[in-house]
This record gives C-alpha cells, sequence and structure tokens, in this order.
C-alpha cells in the first residue's frame, strides 16, 4: 500500500506503508545511528517524534525484545528507506513490520531518506504526517501540522506508580521523566537499589525516602512544558544530596537553576557525536538523541560551569555545578544504541555518593 | 595537544614493491601522509624501492629515494639525510618490519632519531604472537586458543591436545603468506615447515580453528591523549576461513544488532587503548554466529588495505588523521576536510552501504588452485557505493572487469542439484554465483547456509536478485519493474538479454519513465552536515546531489580499475598526474574510478570523484551530469581506452589521439597498412580466427611463433608455440577468455627487446629515453628486467628506433603518449606492439630522466607543443644514471600456478635499482626484489639443451663466486665437460636423494631452472619450481636474468651503495 509523508513545508515524500495504517501526525526527526532501531523506537524521549533512520538497510537483525529501551516503542511514526524482508540474527524474534503493526504505530519505506535528511538539515526540524489516505488534501493538512506541539508529553511516558528494585548498594532515587531502561540497568549494574519514581512525584516524597543519591532521567519534549517538574527539581538541588542527569534531567536542572533552553535547529540523534571532558581533555563519542539544549550563555558561573562540550558545534554537552555534588549531561552514557565509550560517568556518580559500600 | 615542534624531519618509509598482500593501498595511504606532513610544514624524506608510485614523486616528498628496503639502506640514508624521526607505520608489513629491526638494533637511539606513529612496544605487542596472545589475556579479551610454535613437533604435540582443524599464522609475514588450515596432520607438518621457514622470526601461530563464524572488522584510530574512535567496521560475506583481502565484504556491518556491534567497538577501543597505539588500527574479529562469543584474531598497529577500504567507504581519511597524531595534534584539533564543521574525532555514519570484491588472479593463472584460503591471492578489489545491497553487490561485480555483470555471468546451469551441493562446498571466487545456481535450482536458503555458513540475509539478498532475473524473464517489463530493477543496478544489457529486447531498447523505455540515476554524496555524517566535497555514487531514485557545474572546462579522467597482473598502479600514476596537469591548466576535473586502494580515488585528487563501475552505461549516467568538454582515455589503461568508441557514441570529445587512431593501432589489418606505409618491419604475421587457420599459419611461417588475442592486456592469453599441439592448446584457453576479437599468429624472432614511452604532439615527438630488456624476446615486457639507458644496441639502431618512433607517431596522428615495443634482430628493427595510450613504463622513465612525462602528454593534449614547452624533440640526451626496473612475483602466495615466465605477464609489481654504474644499479635492483644472495652458496642448475652451452659461462661464474652447483644429469654432464666442478644430483621421479631432497634441506640459494619452450611437458619442472617458490628459494628460468644476477653479485661491495635523490634528476 502507498503512503504518504507530508511534511509542514509542503513537500510530501511517496513510499510504501509499513505498520500500521493509521494517520498520524508528529515532529519529523532524523537518526543517524547504523544499528539500534529497536533501542529508538522504544526511547520514551522519542514520543511525539516519528523518526526517520538515514542509515537506508533496517531490520537486517530483526527485533529481540530484550533489547526494548523501555516497556513499548513510543515513536510516533517510523521512516526508513528499505526494509529487510529477512531478518538474520540468533535472537531475532519478530520483524519490524509486525512491531509497527502491533503496536499500532504507522510507518513509511521506500522514500529517500537523504533527501528528508537534507531538507530537515537546511529547513530545521518540521512536523509532518504519515497517512495512506491517498486523497489528502494540503490545504487542510497543511495548518494541523504547524500547528502541532508535542505538548506535555512526559505525563505520558512517565511510570505511574513508585517502584523499588533491589539492590545492596547505595540507595538511588530515580526520576523517571521517560527513562531508558539501561540508565536503571547501569546503575543496579553497580550495585545500587534503584527506587524508581513517577515524573510527578513530589522532592519531598523522594527526600523523605532519604536517597544516596538522585539520578533524573532523560526524556520527551521541551523541557519547558515541565513547569512544576521543575520546581521540585530546584528543590532537589537545594537538597544537598548528589544528583546526576541526563538529557532532559539535565535540561531540567539547568531551567531550575536560572538557566535557559532552547530548540535547535535539527538537534542531535545518533551514536556519533563527540564530547570533550573539559575537565581533562578527553573526547568520547556519545549516544545522542536531543532536539533542545541549555543554552551555554545563560549560564550563571556562580551556579553552574560547563563540564562537557560538543567538538563538532561547541554546544553545550554537560554542566558541574558549583559547591554541589551534582552534574549533568546532555548526551547519554548509558548508551543503548551507540557508543558505551562514557559508561564510567555512573562510576562517578557512584564516587560522588560516597563510592562503594 | 598542538603539534611536537621537535619534529621538523621525517623519514618515511614505503612498502616497496607490489606484491599480493601489499599493494596499491599503500601509495594511496603514503602520499596521502605525506601531503599531510608537508602541509604542517615538516621535511620529508621519502624511501620506497616502487618506482610506480606517487609517493616517490618530487612533489610528494622533499627528498626521494628509489632504494631497497634493507635495514643498510635505511641505516645509511638516516646517517645521509639525518631526519629526526621516522614514520613506519604507513609502509605496511614492510616498514613495520625495517622499524622494528631499526629500533631493536638500537640505531635509533644512538642517532637521536625518534619512531613516530608507532613505538617499538607497540609493534611488538601487536605483531609478535606470543607477545599479543599475553596482552590479550591481560585485557580479558577473548582470543582462540593457540600456542606459539618454533618447530613443527610442537605445533603437532599442540594440535593433538587441542584437536583438528587448526589454524596456521606464520608471525610477521605478508598477507598471510605461508599460513592455511590444516586438517589432519599431514597437512599440519606441510604447511606448518613453510611457515616456518617464511616467518622472519621462525614462529608460527597454531590455533583452534574458527572457521564458519562471522569476520568483523573495526578500524579505530587513536591519539596521544587516549582518545580513540573507530572509522568504520566492516562484515565479511565469506566468514571466518577466507582471507579478508580474498573475501567480499560489506560496509558496515549489516547482520550485527547494536549490542553486538558496540560489544565489538568497546573491544578494539580496549584494544588499541592497551596498545598504546597512536594513529591507526585495524582489529579482526571472529564473531560466533549464534552466541555473543567472538574471539579476535588479529590486530594491525598501522594503516592497512581495510583502512583504504574504510577511508574510502567512508569519506574519512585515515592516513592523513594518522600523520597528523604522529605529529602530536589529537583528534578533536584534526578538522574533517569533508564537511570542514566537524573534527577527526568523530565517527562517520554511513548512509549507504559498500561492497567490496577482491580482484583474483585466476585469468593469469589458469593452472593454479582457484581455492580462498587464509593464504591471500588477490591481486586488487573493487568498491562500489549504493543505498541497497543488491545494487552495490552488483556495480562490484561489473567493476572487476572479468567480462562479469550479473549473478548470471558464470554459467552452473548444467550442474544438477547435487553436483551444485557438492560445489557449494568449494570456497572459491565464484561461490556467489554457485549459490545463484543453487537458489534457480530451489536448494533451500537454510541449505545454502549450511554449506557455506555465509549468512542468510546475503543469501537472501542474492535470491532477491535472483528472483528478479525471474521476474524480468517471465515479464512483462513494466515501468515499476524497470524500476525495481533498475534499483537494484541491474545494467540495461542484462534486462534487455532477460526479456529479449536490445539494450538500446531498454535505455529508451527507461528514459521515456524518467529512470535515470541520480547521484548522492558521501560525506562523512549521514547528511548531518553540509559537506564540501565532492565524492558521488549513483542511485536510482531519489534526489540528485552531483550539479554539473559550468564555470570552467571540464575534463573528464578515466581510472583503470582494480590492480590486476598486466594493469597496475602505473596507470593509477598516470591518471593522477594527467588531473593535476587539467588542474593546472584551469580544468575542472572529473574522475571515474573504483578501485578503493589508489590515490586517484582519493576525494582530494580531482575537483569531482565519481566512485563507479567503468561501464558505458555507468560512465554515460555520469556524462550526463557532468557534461565534460572532453575526456582522456590514454592513461587509464586498458580500461580507460575500452571506453573510447562509447565515449565517441555518447558525443564526448576524445582528447588526445582520436578514436580512430586508437583501433587503428589495435586493428592488426589497419595497423599493417601504417606500418607498410611507414616502412617499418614487423615480424611476419597472420590474423585467424580458428585452431585451423591458426596451424596453417604457423606451418606457413614455421615454427616458432606467438599466439595471442588481438586486443591485448598485459599479454593474456599469450603463448609461443613450436608445434601444431601447443596452438591447438592455445587457441582454446584463449577462447576460453575473450572470444569476440580476432586471434594473431607472428613468426616469434629471437632478439632483443626494445621499449619507449613517447609524447608526440603531432609534430614533434619526444622520447625520454630507450629502455631494453635484460630478457630476450619471448618474456613479456613487464616481466622482463628492463635497463635505461639501452646497454647492447648500436646507436644505428637507436637512430632507427627514434625514427621508427616518429613515423609510427605522426602516421597513428598520436597527441599525448604513445609506447612502443620493437626487437632488434641483427641489426634490424621490427615493430612487434604499440599502444597509443600510457604504459607501464612511464612513472619509472619519468623518474630516472626527470622527464614529467604525463604533465607534458596533458598539454600536449590540450594543444601545446613540444617545442613551446622547452624541450628539444627527438631522442632526449641520457641521464647520468644507470636505472633498473625488475619486476617482483608473487608466485608463493598462488598454489598450482607455474612461475616459467614467458609471453603471459605475471609479475605483481616492480622495484628499482638506480646507480652511477650498470652494476650497482643492477645488484641494487636485485635487492630490492629480495633477492639477497649469497646465503648458503648452494645452487642447483638444471637447463634445456638448448641451453647447456650457454649455461657453462654463468655456472663457471658463479663458480667462481665460490657457489657449490648441483646440476641434474645432463647439465651436469655438459658443465662437467667444460671442467666445472659439479654434484649430479637425481630428478625428481629418481630415488632419493633427488632434487626435491635438496631442495627441502633448505640450504639451496638459487635454482636455474629454464624450461622447454612450448607446453610445460616436463611436470618436473614446474614441480620443481612450485616446491622452490613455496620453500623461498630463489628461481629464475631464464639464462639472461640469471647472467644478470652473477653479474651483480660479482661487481658490487655490498656495504657502500649510493643512495640517489630522484627529486635531484631534472631531464630540462
Amino acid at each position: 500500500m502507498k503512503a504518504f509523508l507530508i511534511l509542514e513545508d509542503g513537500h510530501v515524500f511517496t513510499g510504501t506503508s509499513i505498520g500500521s495504517t493509521r494517520e498520524a501526525v508528529s515532529e519529523i526527526v532524523f537518526n543517524t545511528s547504523m544499528t539500534g532501531y529497536l533501542e529508538v523506537m522504544t526511547d520514551p524521549s522519542y514520543a511525539g517524534q516519528a523518526v526517520c533512520m538515514t542509515y537506508p538497510l533496517i531490520g537486517n537483525y530483526g527485533i529481540c525484545y530484550e533489547d526494548q529501551e523501555s516497556r513499548k516503542p513510543w515513536v510516533e511514526g517510523f521512516i526508513v528507506r528499505e526494509l529487510s524482508r529477512t531478518p538474520s540474527n540468533f535472537r531475532s524474534e519478530d520483524n519490524i513490520w509486525n512491531f509497527l503493526k502491533k503496536n499500532d504505530i504507522p510507518g513509511i519505506a521506500g522514500i529517500d531518506t537523504r533527501a528528508l535528511t537534507r531538507r530537515l538539515r537546511e529547513k530545521g526540524a518540521m512536523n509532518g504526517m504519515i497517512t495512506v489516505n491517498e486523497n489528502y488534501r494540503l490545504e487542510e493538512i497543511l495548518p494541523r501540522l504547524k500547528a502541532y506541539t508535542t505538548g506535555q508529553v512526559v505525563e505520558k511516558v512517565t511510570c505511574q506508580e513508585k517502584r523499588v528494585l533491589p539492590g545492596q548498594g547505595k540507595k538511588v532515587a530515580f526520576l523517571d521523566l521517560g527513562a531508558k531502561t539501561n540508565i536503571v540497568r547501569s546503575l543496579q549494574e553497580r550495585g545500587c537499589q534503584v527506587t524508581i519514581y513517577p515524573a510527578f512525584a513530589s522532592a519531598k516524597e523522594i527526600l523523605d525516602d532519604c536517597p544516596d543519591g538522585i539520578m533524573l532521567s532523560n526524556g520527551p519534549g521541551n523541557p519547558k512544558e515541565c513547569g512544576s517538574i521543575i520546581q521540585e527539581i530546584k528543590k532537589l538541588y537545594d537538597s544537598d544530596v548528589p544528583i546526576f542527569a541526563i538529557c532532559l534531567g539535565h535540561q531540567l536542572m539547568a531551567l531550575a537553576t536560572g538557566a535557559d533552553t532552547k530548540k535547535m535547529k535539527y538537534g542531535h540523534r545518533g551514536g556519533n557525536h563527540p564530547v570533550k571532558d573539559l575537565k581533562t581533555g578527553r573526547v568520547y563519542i556519545s549516544s545522542q538523541n536531543h532536539g533542545y539544549m541549555v543554552d551555554g550563555d545563560t549560564l550563571d558561573p556562580k551556579v553552574a560551569v560547563p563540564a562537557f562540550l560538543n567538538v563538532n558545534d561547541q554546544t553545550n554537552e554537560g554542566l558541574s555545578y558549583v559547591g554541589k555534588k551534582i552534574f549533568t549531561v546532555q548526551f547519554h552514557p548509558e548508551a543503548c544504541p551507540g557508543p558505551e565509550d562514557s559508561a564510567g560517568l555512573f562510576d562517578r556518580f557512584i564516587e560522588m555518593m560516597g563510592g562503594e559500600e | 595537544m598542538p603539534k611536537n615542534p621537535e619534529i621538523k624531519k621525517t623519514l618515511v618509509l614505503g612498502s616497496g614493491p607490489i606484491v599480493i598482500g601489499q599493494a596499491a593501498e599503500f601509495d594511496y595511504a603514503g602520499t596521502q601522509a605525506c601531503r599531510s606532513l608537508k602541509e604542517e610544514g615538516v621535511e620529508v624524506v621519502l624511501l620506497n624501492s616502487n618506482p610506480a608510485t606517487i609517493m616517490t614523486d618530487k612533489d610528494i616528498a622533499d627528498w626521494v629515494y628509489i632504494e631497497p628496503l634493507t635495514i643498510e639502506v635505511v641505516e645509511q640514508l638516516i646517517l645521509k639525510e639525518k631526519p629526526d624521526s621516522v614514520l613506519p607505520t604507513l609502509g605496511g608489513q614492510a616498514g613495520l618490519n625495517l622499524a622494528m629491526e631499526l629500533a631493536e638494533k638500537g640505531f635509533l637511539k644512538e642517532h637521536n632519531v625518534r619512531l613516530i606513529g608507532a613505538t617499538p612496544e607497540t609493534i611488538k605487542k601487536a605483531e609478535d604472537r606470543l607477545e599479543f596472545k599475553r596482552t590479550m589475556e591481560k585485557i580479558g579479551e577473548p582470543i582462540a586458543p593457540s600456542l606459539v610454535v618454533e618447530t613443527v613437533q610442537d605445533g603437532v604435540n599442540f594440535t593433538n591436545a587441542i584437536g583438528y582443524p587448526v589454524v596456521l599464522r606464520p608471525a610477521y609475514t605478508l598477507g598471510g603468506s605461508g599460513g592455511g588450515i590444516a586438517n589432519n596432520e599431514r597437512e599440519l607438518r606441510d604447511i606448518l615447515e613453510n611457515g616456518l621457514r617464511l616467518s622472519r622470526v621462525g614462529q608460527v601461530l597454531v590455533e583452534r580453528c574458527i572457521a564458519g563464524w562471522k569476520e568483523i572488522e573495526y578500524e579505530v584510530m587513536r591519539d596521544s591523549l587516549g582518545n580513540c574512535i573507530t572509522v568504520c567496521n566492516m562484515e565479511n560475506i565469506d566468514p571466518v576461513g577466507v582471507h579478508t583481502g580474498d573475501s567480499i565484504v560489506v560496509a558496515p556491518s549489516q547482520t550485527l544488532g547494536d549490542k553486538e556491534y558496540q560489544m565489538l567497538r568497546t573491544s578494539a577501543l580496549n584494544i588499541i587503548s592497551e596498545l598504546n597505539i597512536t594513529g591507526g588500527c585495524n582489529v579482526q574479529y571472529a564473531l560466533k554466529p549464534d552466541s555473543f562469543e567472538y574471539c579476535v584474531i588479529e590486530v594491525n598497529p598501522r594503516v592497512s588495505r581495510s583502512s583504504a577500504l574504510a577511508s574510502k567507504a567512508t569519506g574519512y581519511p585515515i592516513a592523513k588523521v594518522a600523520a597528523k597524531i604522529a605529529l602530536g595534534y589529537t583528534l578533536d584539533e584534526i578538522p574533517n576536510a569533508i564537511t570542514g564543521k566537524t573534527y577527526a574525532s568523530f565517527e562517520p555514519m554511513l548512509d549507504y552501504c559498500v561492497v567490496k570484491i577482491p580482484r583474483l588472479p585466476f585469468d593469469k593463472f589458469i593452472s593454479a588452485e582457484h581455492a580462498l584460503t587464509t593464504q591471500m591471492k588477490a591481486t586488487g578489489e573493487v568498491m562500489s557505493i549504493c543505498d541497497n545491497f543488491e545494487g552495490a553487490l552488483m556495480k562490484a561485480i561489473r567493476s572487476l572487469e572479468r567480462n562479469v555483470d550479473s549473478l548470471m555471468s558464470y554459467d552452473f546451469a548444467d550442474l544438477t542439484e547435487e553436483e551444485l551441493r557438492e560445489k557449494l562446498k568449494e570456497v572459491d571466487d565464484r561461490r556467489i554465483w554457485v549459490i545463484a545456481e543453487a537458489l534457480r535450482k530451489g536448494i533451500p536458503q537454510e541449505d545454502i547456509w549450511q554449506a557455506t555458513k555465509i549468512d542468510l540475509w546475503f543469501i537472501d539478498k542474492l535470491a532477491i536478485l535472483v528472483e528478479m532475473e525471474q521476474a524480468l524473464k517471465d515479464g512483462p517489463l513494466t515501468e515499476d519493474l524497470l524500476r525495481e530493477a533498475k534499483r537494484m543496478e541491474f545494467p540495461d544489457y542484462v534486462i534487455g538479454n532477460l526479456t529479449g529486447m536490445t539494450e538500446q531498447q531498454v535505455k529508451d523505455m527507461r528514459l521515456s519513465y524518467g529512470i535515470t540515476a541520480v547521484y548522492k554524496m558521501v560525506d562523512t555524517c549521514a547528511a548531518e552536515f553540509a559537506a564540501a566535497t565532492p565524492y558521488y555514487y549513483s542511485v536510482y531514485g531519489g534526489e540528485n546531489e552531483a550539479c554539473g557545474s559550468r564555470d570552467k572546462k571540464k575534463v573528464l579522467v578515466l581510472g583503470s580499475g582494480p590492480i590486476r597482473i598486466g594493469q597496475g598502479i602505473e596507470f593509477d600514476f598516470c591518471s593522477v598526474h594527467c588531473t593535476w596537469a587539467f588542474a593546472k591548466e584551469g580544468y575542472e576535473t572529473v574522475i571515474i574510478n573504483n578501485n578503493p586502494e589508489t590515490v586517484s580515488t582519493d576525494f582530494d585528487i580531482a575537483d569531482k570523484l565519481y566512485f563507479e563501475p567503468l561501464t558505458p552505461e555507468d560512465v554515460e549516467n555520469v556524462v550526463n551530469i557532468e557534461k565534460p568538454d572532453g575526456a582522456v582515455v590514454q592513461f587509464g589503461g586498458q580500461t580507460a581506452i575500452k571506453l573510447t568508441e562509447a565515449l565517441m557514441k555518447m558525443g564526448v570529445k576524445i582528447l588526445g589521439t582520436s578514436a580512430e587512431n586508437v583501433d587503428a593501432a589495435e586493428d592488426r589489418e589497419l595497423f599493417d597498412k601504417i606500418l607498410e606505409q611507414c616502412q617499418i618491419p614487423r615480424p611476419q604475421g597472420q590474423t585467424v580466427f580458428t585452431a585451423e587457420e591458426a596451424k596453417a599459419a604457423a606451418n606457413q611461417l614455421g615454427y616458432p611463433v606467438l599466439v595471442r588475442p588481438s586486443y591485448v592486456l598485459g599479454g593474456q592469453g599469450m603463448q609461443i608455440a613450436i608445434n601444431d599441439q601447443d596452438v591447438e592448446q592455445y587457441i582454446g584457453i584463449i577462447n576460453q577468455i575473450a572470444q569476440e576479437h580476432p586471434i594473431l599468429v607472428d613468426k616469434y624472432l629471437v632478439g632483443k627487446e626494445i621499449e619507449v614511452d613517447a609524447v608526440c604532439d603531432g609534430e614533434d615527438i619526444l622520447i625520454p629515453g630507450i629502455m631494453e630488456h635484460i630478457e630476450r624476446a619471448g618474456i613479456h615486457s613487464g616481466d622482463s628486467i628492463s635497463v635505461y639507458p639501452a646497454q647492447t644496441i648500436s646507436e644505428k639502431a637507436k637512430a632507427t628506433i627514434e625514427e621508427y618512433t616518429r613515423r609510427l607517431a605522426k602516421s597513428l596522428h598520436v597527441v599525448g603518449m604513445i609506447n612502443i615495443q620493437f626487437i632488434v634482430c641483427q641489426e634490424e628493427v621490427y615493430v612487434i606492439e604499440v599502444n597509443p595510450r600510457s604504459s607501464r613504463t612511464v612513472p619509472y622513465i619519468s623518474k630516472v630522466t626527470g622527464i614529467p612525462i604525463v604533465p607534458l602528454a596533458t598539454k600536449v593534449i590540450l594543444g601545446k607543443k613540444l617545442k613551446d614547452l622547452g624541450y628539444t624533440p627527438g631522442l632526449q640526451p641520457e641521464a647520468k644514471y644507470f636505472a633498473i626496473k625488475m619486476p617482483v612475483f608473487s608466485f608463493e602466495k598462488i598454489r598450482g600456478a607455474d612461475i616459467s615466465l614467458g609471453p603471459e605477464m605475471k609479475s605483481t609489481g616492480e622495484c628499482l635499482g638506480i646507480a652511477e654504474t650498470f652494476n650497482e644499479a643492477l645488484y641494487k635492483a636485485f635487492l630490492g626484489a629480495g633477492v639477497k644472495l649469497p646465503r648458503h652458496n648452494n645452487m642447483i642448475i638444471t637447463v634445456k639443451d638448448g641451453d647447456k652451452e650457454e649455461a657453462v659461462d654463468i655456472a663457471r661464474r658463479f663458480e667462481a663466486l665460490g657457489y657449490k652447483i648441483f646440476a641434474t644429469r645432463r647439465t651436469a654432464k655438459a658443465l662437467k665437460e667444460n671442467g666445472i666442478k659439479v654434484i649430479r644430483t637425481n630428478k625428481l621421479e629418481q630415488p632419493s636423494p633427488n632434487l626435491l631432497d635438496l631442495i627441502l634441506g633448505h640450504k639451496i640459494d638459487l635454482i636455474i631452472d629454464t624450461p622447454s619452450p612450448g607446453v610445460e611437458r616436463a611436470h618436473d619442472g614446474f614441480l620443481i619450481r612450485r616446491y622452490a617458490v613455496e620453500t623461498g628459494v630463489n628461481v629464475l628460468t631464464s639464462l639472461d636474468t640469471a647472467r644478470a644476477l652473477v653479474t651483480s653479485l660479482e661487481n658490487t661491495d655490498l656495504r657502500r651503495l649510493t643512495l640517489v635523490d630522484i627529486a635531484t634528476i631534472d631531464g630540462k
């Protein structure tokens, strides 16, 4: 069946429908990772977005359910050049088409994904629609696309109730803003006892549990939509409990402490971005997925100083909070997908909490 | 970290002659590195014995020494030029081995010279099997159970403990030389004995066989601060068991999930960090297909063939970055030249699929075993890029130039299902065609996987191609089907064959639907950033990114495709220099080529690079976009010449010699007419089509005769026949390879073979020099030792040669290059071959005469006159140096190949000896080719009857040098009668001790064995030569070569070589 990807600028790509035939409006973004499509689809940070994979051959190794980064896929749509007809991998349990279908996610294959990527790169992130309706009417659709925002999407993806995961080591309070599983797994591998809180948990509730440290997770959407969460995070900041934050958590901590965030032209999504640790001069290749960033110019050097910088575009990739045991990063040390080079940051967090017991 | 200010003058070691396992990729790497060093203001001293390389140009380095790559030469050079550092990681294994030796001897320390790019500790940890194993164990990286052995018995004992099969890998050898898989004790003993001999340190690794696992490679970079990145990973379609150089390789990996990809990536970074490598490194893995278990197979702490492939596959210039790292820069300080926005500390992301296919030399070595093993056999490779795997594979197939254009090109349709199932177990260069046929016959994919262990994903891709063949056959050819077939890169010609249409009809239909190729950019970043460097590949469907700019005049330069015997790196040298010359003249330059190992496919050589097959259809697609003002075909070897007619049809102007005149030189009848007009004699001959006609012609001319196809490349299919039986056999062989063109039967003249390259501007000619072959006519010019200036022909003959060259160039209306081969027989000069194009000897003669022939020819092509370019036309005065080009062979790598020399070219590369005296030049040439004598002072002579008289003098001279001579019965008798002390030995079929025992005793320096002409009847001789080559004994099959060798041994004081900086030679 034919499918169409209609962009906010009126450009239409024609391809083949994959997965669900539901019509979906979302923000269209691209990811340059060559592997890890399942991790991408199940990363809650993509809620409200349709992802275009720039690597043209997708689905080669099928679906290995244990690689999911959350309980289900969150992408609003999936855009590929070519879907593999025969996945081949010893762990493969399913194929992408079925996976999309089961989860009612529409997709489109057979379009020039490079042309789409170039368009997004030149014009900036755009909204779009995937539809199988051949009689679409642009004049009706385009205003809808322009009006679309991802909105308060964190509430959609966060967990519903607090959960305690067993562990012998440090007690970590984990604020789930739309977390990837591997963050928690990384903490558990280091022996931590992790308590997961829904995004709207109050600072008091968290602090009353007396954690050794607090971890703020990644998550979707515009950080400025998270007003009430930001207020609670400010309280956590004031608490003196060590805090480590990733991605959305990093942005929210910055907003909570007076800095500003801004939307990037087309964001960073992929597994190849170099980030420089400003303290050591070392450069790590990182996994990234963000469309917003902390505006480095708005930092109050008395509150937070840059800790990591993106070598490519010199954007801020991490902050160290002055006089606080708090550090936050924009990139994803938990990888999945992507390089594991910065996994050592979890160890740094453990040390900050007083080291292994 | 900024550049280390203490590094001001660096010695760069090249890799020497092209041999199997060490090819053009090191010219590419070395050239890129030298340019990178010079960019940083570092002065470069270059040492490489290979004159056909671009890196040995005076534009590339400041001091250029084309000298043998021996420890003595390097030491002498360091004393002479006083570099403060040596960069050894760009010259392949040869460079690395030299550096190791220098460091171990303490020479570098003593003279305060630092090794940059790699430390001796690093090299040792990566290259020494035992050290490597210890290092891997230390950081917990798994390797297959293995033991380094120094004796055969230890190997047998260990294998008995871990079980067969085992893989054997000699330490410090090239391309897996001397290695292999042993399935039983007999094989183990065989391979092990050979491997121990070939290893520089007498060590062989015996290892658990992990054949059938996925073979995955990672290219990693690291700087002195410890920052690491992976440039690319690659997956071999052929699982472990086939040398990666002989495997079909795809980038990036296709069947690995992110978990496996990152697991191996992290491992590769751990390894490069532990080895403390600063620069590039290649790590090879075996990954078990049904678990996460993996083994590290090998680490190369240097740039390699794989890194050249990775550079071209991603656009990330590994050698350039490695050179900058060697100077002290860190990855985040080195800009990415493609994007201009990002830095070298960034991992390339591909949004396309790359396929590499090796070019194997079995068309040259018809008798050789086709089996692919852990010992590399390929002479070169092709690469293709497409947005789908099927398309990339189809493009790569037709880039091979082996008359293959689809999965139907090798026909196994006659085989039954049972036979096919058997055939699937054979691992050779036609395996994918066998699989395709198996799929056509309905053999289940699962069964094919069982037999081959090729991942099902790849088998299914072949199945998709086979299904497309069937769909096209079934018809009807709808727009959608045609679109889909083109997306998979089916050529119009193949679609035509399958649908019963002509190629033109398919093309017309395609155009009527608007199905045309578009071009995408290789940008290292999957379009995330705007790229500045136009490096393109074609796909069908989608947006076109290449625009035909029209600001200046534009020239299309056609490259020479994969490196193969007969068409080597020399043509890349010519293409690159031509491109540079056009750029200097204000032209916009566009290159089309498909060889990832070469300089010409570096993205900053031409203004635009199209990485595409060199077929008329693919070239036309580029022409349609670029609309060049003209094309040059005379620098890209036969590959480019073959495209002349097609280009004319596309309406592209051929710059230089016109197409009709190219044809006139190749078409025997037209050519005969021209010779007649010019009153130039050539050996009598006839043009025939069948074996019967050939025999009639041969009898009329009188045997011996030379039989060959017209349109030859490197003497392909050419042989000397001494009777009717020979003729019949040869015609049979020739017909297997090329059938379209007639066959030539010529009288075979025994005389001196002479070669000239000349530039003609339509009026005047310029001959830089006359080259003479040491071996008499009958041995392919590419396999002969070539001497400049010619030594033994008279001034009168030289004048005749000059005159004939002038006449021929003028009557063929040559504008640009011409190459002519002559035979001088009793003062009579005959023409035997004319090529209206650049030749194999162009780089060599350019360098030793100091006359930049290619730029001159390019200027001439653009209408300039030789006289106006500051040259006096005619034969140029002789240079003050003697320069000897020595062929280098790779026979030890090709099991079953006959090493005897004849009219069919067999050498893979060449080296140069240059000196003020003939003898020193000759000595250097032999030394450069690895002939380092004497060692044991024992030799064997066994010559055919006709050679016995001549052999006496040679034997006497070897005897005078202290050689003990062994000879077979009749040779021994002849020598004895002439008063030479000789030990008679039994032939192979006679009882022990016989020749074979002598050879396997490892005490023989040299064998002189002249085979009888014609078909090799004496199987005996063949076996002797094979055994000798495989055990590393020097074998000479021509008395002329033997005489040259003894002359060089008699006359040179080994200690005092005079090193010549060829950058000082100026031909003006």
